[in-house]
């Protein structure tokens, strides 16, 4: 599918455009793609094409999504550690000025939405923040430059955008969930399990109704909330890849292929400020309802 | 496999008409909450875009749903 650029079809097109990079462990016995046969014990190795995804199973990661994350939070933490080093008490400029700006953003936020006391919500709001941000930010590199210019260099499948993998989108609500579960039970200790069971119905013969309705509520919050931003950064990157399908259409639709592209690119810069903003007030928020007594 | 398309085409539909109603409704508050009180006008703000981001997900999600509907699945 890689290999004969020339005459893949669209929807070929989109879903190698969709395909991440895995990386894992083929069972014994199994045929790949170029007739050769898994030996004894499984092999570990870099998929080729949705079936052998597939065969992993399990045994499989994403290299392409976990690369570009956490290099791109190490571009975060280097780049913020180096301005607060340089930060002087004079005039800011620069660098410091905008990085200064987010950081008194994100204060303000917390300040509005967070009332509990707790010095680590700060901090986490703005690595969400900026991360997120970051994440949804390879979205607007043109979809062909780097996967293509990769694929000359032999390898085969890259999706930059690491928030369009439900991977590392829920892994962070996940992360946020056992925040969530640990400062319930630090802060409510046991009042936490009876606001599980004695919630809307305050009488015992209501515990199962209550806890089922609370449970239900509980695991809702990182569900939607790593499946939001899932969503909207897979729908906006599906849209760059059609756009990006219809030049291979014609000589005709170059221009308004380009426009479309640009128009989308304008507006995706609201959107995927607008999502990190959400992942992270939303983070608060539920942290801050796991600091709060009914 | 034609009704694909047609499946397609309710998803964009109705999630479009339903957040155009919501981001209506809320956006015919803001002004009216800001007229009323001026004061406020900037952090309405500030939870308009929160309310329109939510919003904005779902028709967003189905758009996005559709399309790989209309070009993978039945293409």
């Amino acid at each position: 599918m890689a290999a004969n650029g020339d005459s893949q079809t669209v929807s070929e097109y989109i879903v190698h455009h969709l395909t991440n990079l895995t990386y894992g462990k083929l069972p014994e016995g199994y045929e790949r793609y170029d007739g050769s046969v898994v030996p004894a014990q499984g092999q570990w190795t870099l998929a080729h094409g949705a079936d052998e995804m597939a065969a992993m199973g399990f045994n499989a990661i994403h290299v392409d999504s976990m690369l570009w994350s956490v290099g791109l939070g190490v571009i975060f933490c280097w780049l913020f550690r180096r301005v607060a080093v340089h930060a002087t008490s004079g005039v800011p400029a620069g660098w410091v000025n905008f990085v200064e700006m987010i950081v008194e953003f994100i204060d303000g936020t917390v300040k509005d939405t967070f009332h509990g006391r707790n010095p680590l919500i700060a901090p986490l709001a703005l690595t969400i923040f900026v991360w997120v941000f970051l994440m949804n930010l390879m979205d607007l590199i043109p979809v062909d430059l780097i996967p293509h210019s990769l694929m000359l260099m032999g390898v085969d499948y890259q999706k930059i955008v690491p928030s369009t993998d439900p991977n590392i989108t829920m892994g962070m609500a996940i992360g946020v969930f056992l925040l969530m579960l640990f400062y319930s039970i630090k802060v409510k200790g046991f009042g936490f399990v009876k606001e599980l069971t004695m919630n809307p119905f305050n009488h015992p013969l209501f515990i199962p109704v209550n806890l089922f309705m609370e449970v239900v509520g509980l695991l809702a919050k990182p569900f939607s909330l790593g499946l939001r931003l899932f969503g909207n950064m897979y729908a906006g990157e599906m849209i760059f890849i059609l756009i990006a399908a219809l030049f291979s259409v014609g000589l005709f639709w170059m221009l308004p292929a380009a426009l479309l592209q640009i128009g989308w690119a304008i507006f995706h810069i609201l959107v995927i400020t607008l999502q990190a903003f959400i992942f992270m007030v939303l983070t608060i928020v539920y942290l801050s309802m796991a600091h709060e007594d009914h | 496999m034609e009704l694909i398309y047609v499946a397609a085409a309710i998803m964009m539909g109705l999630g479009g008409m339903g957040a155009a109603i919501g981001v209506g409704i809320l956006g015919g508050k803001l002004i009216e909450g800001s007229a009323r009180q001026p004061e406020l006008a900037p952090k309405l703000q500030g939870t308009f875009f929160l309310g329109a981001g939510l919003v904005d997900a779902i028709p967003i999600i189905g758009v996005g749903i559709a399309m790989y509907l209309i070009f993978v699945v039945a293409g």
